[in-house]
Formats: structure tokens, C-alpha cells, sequence
């Protein structure tokens, strides 16, 4: 029972802390898919998360349709639209899909956005070349934040 | 409730891009004859060794109608400057023996066919080897000059010109036998998910050929019309450096042309096309 009251009361002073820092890709907790904290404790940017959908590390309209951003050209086919995707998902399940959506979606073609480990001829960007050195993940642990939050804006209902 | 979102998700992706397999997928319905006499096969039944995928296209299916028109009359096609000074370059005698190609060979007529069973395994070599290799065997051996590089233009004009004359023939590359270990080496690196992107050949043009990836509409990735004259670099691309590109875009550290990856990669994408026409030099965007 102590033991219990002690574990519990750790618990509360990790949450704490890892409320005010970034957690690391590698410690990222799943469940069920989905990620139930921010991963920065900051509020995503919702203006940066659309800039974000388009070009860069995203890219996300490269494979899916989004009609709230229907003033940029070419948005793919290859995964489904994102319209009324916040109606779909909790933020949670919208956090835990672009930070890795093979936990989602066993075996999905969708790159997994903040991850670092267990790639396969890993390059250096778009050169070609090997990997050297630490490997930063797609988006940064803000960029994801910055993404749900744009996502959590496109409702339909 | 995770279940219901799921079919419902499941829905809106088949709704938006049809599901994998290419079910939904839409090549054209446009038919090839080049100078108005060569046709070409730019749809069969799929080669028995194919899983996933019924019918096979050549790329120039995915193609806009203006890009399609330009490879239809070899007058148009820009491809054709490069075979042209290959055309001299078979005729010219390089290297210590005093020999060129047409010393050996005559006519590169007598080339047809050729393009359409490489990459295939050479006997006197012990392994499966490209048409480049070939050609280079030839230069090196036979005529004592200088090797091309294996991606460089003089190399992907000679083979364009080797591929013309087999136009219209069907692939039919070689997986048994001898073949048949390099066959399956390709066929892993063909399902691989490589790079920071987790993308295989596979994803992209088995899964979702059809499908708008960005601005670029997916094709099977199939390589019957290399190498191809591409709009966008205005020169003749060789099917290795090609492949080096796709690999590149997963943010991999891509094989090295010529190797025995890309020759492994190459074999078994040719063979996936077995049955579609040799249809090289192609004009892609
Ligand atoms: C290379 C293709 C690709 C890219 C790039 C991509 N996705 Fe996806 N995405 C998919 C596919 C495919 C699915 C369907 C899941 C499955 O495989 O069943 C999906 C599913 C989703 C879903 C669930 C949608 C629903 O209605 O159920 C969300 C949300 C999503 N993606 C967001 C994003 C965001 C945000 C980005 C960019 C940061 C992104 N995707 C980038 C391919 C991609
Ligand atoms: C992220 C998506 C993607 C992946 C992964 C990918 N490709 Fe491609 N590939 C493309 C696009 C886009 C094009 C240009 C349009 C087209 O022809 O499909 C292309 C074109 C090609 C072509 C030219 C086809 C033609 O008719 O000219 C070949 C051949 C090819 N790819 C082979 C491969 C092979 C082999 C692999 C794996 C090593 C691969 N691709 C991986 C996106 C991809």
C-alpha cells in the first residue's frame, strides 16, 4: 500500500516534467494507436501546421486531398481525404497517426513522421547518399503538435 | 467505436483513391502505333509470376495525351537525336583492335530482338548481366577501348539504338534457371520499404499506380520504353539511373548503377513486363 501511494505520487512528478519537456521519439507511449499527451505541452500552431501539410518535412497533401487547402495545386490520392478528419479521430488518435501511423495502420504506406529508428538504407535527405550522425525524425516534436492542431480544424459535422 | 472509425476511414479511402491492388486505378485508353506502323502492346494480361496485379501497362498509358503524341512519330520524338549519333558510333572503329561494333555485329539490324530478353544470364560470364554490361564487354574485350560509364550519355544512346530495333517485340527476360537466384534478389529489393520514407517499388507503383501522387500521376513503374527521352531533363535516361532516382525520393541510400542490386532490381521489373512491347527510346515526362 505505501509502495502504491509512493509509485503513485512518482508518477504525478514525471507527468509534470514531461508535460514541460519534449518527449523523445524513442519514448513516445502508443496505445492503441494513439498518443494521449502533447508531446511538447505547448499548443500547436494552427497556421504552421497548414503550411506544414504542404511543403517541407510534410507534404501530406502530396498523398491526400484537403479541400480547406484547395488553393494549393496537385493534392495526391494515395490516402484517404482529411476532410472532416477531426470528426473521425480524437486528437489523441490524430497524434498518434502522423507521429507514427504504422501503429494505427498496421502496415500503411503513410511514413512514420516522428521516428528515428529501424529504417532500411537510411539516407541522408534527398542525396542519396548513406545516413551519418544522429537522425532527426520528419517533423519535430512541435511540428506534430502544429499538425494535429491544424487537423483538429477541419470538421464537417 | 475504433472499429466503426476504421470502416468509416476505410470508406472515404476507397471513396478518394480506390483501394490497393489498383482496382480503381485508370491508365488510359489510348492505343500506340509509332510512324504509324509499329505497334506497340501497352496492355496484356499480367506474366503468371505477378501476384497482385492482373493486367500490366506500359507508362506511357499514365501519360497526358500531348506528352503521348510526341513518341508516335520518331520525327517528333527528341530521343531520336541521341540514337542517330549512336547510329555513327557503331560504325566507328575505337580502341587497340582496331574494331568497331559494326566489325563485329554488321548491321544493327541484326540487333533485334536483343533488348527484349536482357537482363538475361550470360553463359560465359556466370551471371546475370544488362545490356550495359554488355556493351561494355564488348568495348573492353573485343575491341580494346575504354569502357562508357554505365549511366553516361554515350551508353544510353547505344542502348536506345540496340532497343529500337527490337520495337514492338515482346519483353520476355528470363527467371528460371540460371536466372532464377538474381530473379528473387530483385524480386526482395522490389518489396523492400527503404529510407526515412518507408516507401518499397512496391508501394508506390503496385499499390497505387493510377492513383495522382502530388503533381505526378503513379505509373507501374514499368520499364519496356527505356531508356526514356524525359521532358523534364531533355536527355535519354537509363533505366538504372532511374531507379536510382525512385530510391533517392525515400530518403535512401541508394544502390550503385550497374551493380548487382540494380541489375538483380532490373531483371525482375523487366520480367513484370513481360508481354508488353520493347518500346524504347520512350518519351516521358
Ligand atoms: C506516402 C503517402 C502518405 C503521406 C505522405 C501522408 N499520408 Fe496520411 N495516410 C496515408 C494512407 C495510405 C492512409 C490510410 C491508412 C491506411 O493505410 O489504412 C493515411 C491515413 C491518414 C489519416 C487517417 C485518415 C482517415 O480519415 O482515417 C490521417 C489523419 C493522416 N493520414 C494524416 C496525414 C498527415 C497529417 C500527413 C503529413 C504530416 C500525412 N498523412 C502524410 C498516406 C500518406
Ligand atoms: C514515392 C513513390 C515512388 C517509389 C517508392 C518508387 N517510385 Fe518509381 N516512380 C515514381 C513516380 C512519381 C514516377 C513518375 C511517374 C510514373 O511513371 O509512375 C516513377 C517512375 C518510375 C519508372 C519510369 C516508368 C516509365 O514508364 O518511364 C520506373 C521504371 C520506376 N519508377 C521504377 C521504380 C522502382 C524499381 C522503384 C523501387 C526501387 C520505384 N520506382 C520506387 C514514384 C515512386
Amino acid at each position: 500500500m505505501r509502495n502504491l501511494v509512493t509509485g503513485a505520487a512518482v508518477c504525478a512528478v514525471i507527468a509534470t516534467v514531461a508535460a514541460a519537456e519534449v518527449v523523445a521519439p524513442t519514448e513516445v507511449v502508443f496505445e492503441d494507436g494513439a498518443v494521449a499527451t502533447s508531446l511538447t505541452g505547448t499548443a500547436g500552431d494552427i497556421e504552421n501546421g497548414a503550411t506544414l501539410m504542404n511543403k517541407g518535412a510534410g507534404n501530406c497533401i502530396a498523398c491526400h486531398q484537403v479541400s480547406a487547402l484547395s488553393n494549393l495545386p496537385f493534392h495526391g490520392e494515395v490516402g484517404p481525404t482529411l476532410d472532416g478528419v477531426a470528426d473521425r479521430w480524437s486528437e489523441a488518435e490524430l497524434r498518434g497517426i502522423v507521429a507514427n501511423a504504422k501503429m494505427m495502420f498496421d502496415g500503411t504506406m503513410m511514413p512514420s513522421f516522428y521516428k528515428t529508428e529501424g529504417f532500411i538504407r537510411l539516407g541522408d535527405a534527398y542525396t542519396g547518399n548513406a545516413h551519418e550522425g544522429e537522425v532527426a525524425p520528419l517533423l519535430t516534436a512541435q511540428e506534430v503538435e502544429d499538425v494535429v492542431a491544424y487537423l483538429m480544424t477541419l470538421k464537417e459535422e | 467505436m475504433n472499429k466503426l472509425k476504421l470502416l468509416t476511414s476505410a470508406m472515404a479511402f476507397s471513396a478518394a483513391a480506390g483501394l490497393s491492388g489498383g482496382a480503381f486505378a485508370d491508365p488510359d485508353e489510348d492505343q500506340l502505333t509509332i510512324n504509324g506502323e509499329i505497334e506497340i502492346v501497352t496492355e496484356t494480361a499480367a506474366p503468371e509470376h505477378l501476384e497482385y496485379v492482373d493486367t500490366i501497362y506500359s507508362g506511357w498509358r499514365f501519360r497526358s495525351d500531348e506528352t503521348q503524341a510526341v513518341q508516335m512519330d520518331d520525327f517528333d520524338n527528341p530521343g531520336m537525336i541521341f540514337v542517330e549519333a549512336a547510329m555513327e558510333t557503331w560504325d566507328t572503329v575505337e580502341g587497340t583492335e582496331g574494331k568497331s561494333c559494326a566489325s563485329c555485329h554488321n548491321d544493327v539490324e541484326t540487333m533485334a530482338g536483343v533488348r527484349a530478353v536482357y537482363p538475361k544470364y550470360v553463359e560465359a560470364a556466370g551471371e546475370v548481366r544488362t545490356l550495359e554490361h554488355q556493351i561494355n564487354g564488348c568495348r573492353e574485350e573485343r575491341m580494346g577501348a575504354e569502357p562508357y560509364k554505365y549511366t553516361s550519355g554515350d551508353m544510353v544512346a547505344m542502348v536506345g539504338l540496340i532497343s529500337m530495333v527490337s520495337r514492338g517485340l515482346p519483353v520476355n527476360v528470363q527467371i528460371d534457371g540460371p536466372a532464377q537466384s538474381t530473379w528473387e534478389k530483385g524480386k526482395e529489393i522490389y518489396y523492400t520499404r527503404y529510407g526515412q520514407l518507408e516507401l518499397s517499388c512496391a508501394n508506390c507503383h503496385e499499390d497505387n499506380y493510377g492513383n495522382m501522387i502530388r503533381a505526378d500521376h503513379l505509373s507501374q513503374g514499368q520499364i519496356n520504353g527505356f531508356p526514356t527521352y524525359r521532358l523534364k531533363n531533355t536527355k535519354l535516361n537509363s533505366v538504372h539511373a532511374r531507379f536510382k532516382g525512385c530510391v533517392r525520393d525515400t530518403m535512401a541510400h541508394t544502390f550503385k548503377p550497374g551493380g548487382p542490386e540494380f541489375t538483380a532490381l532490373e531483371l525482375y521489373v523487366a520480367s513484370r513486363g513481360n508481354g508488353l512491347s520493347v518500346e524504347g527510346p520512350s518519351v516521358r515526362n
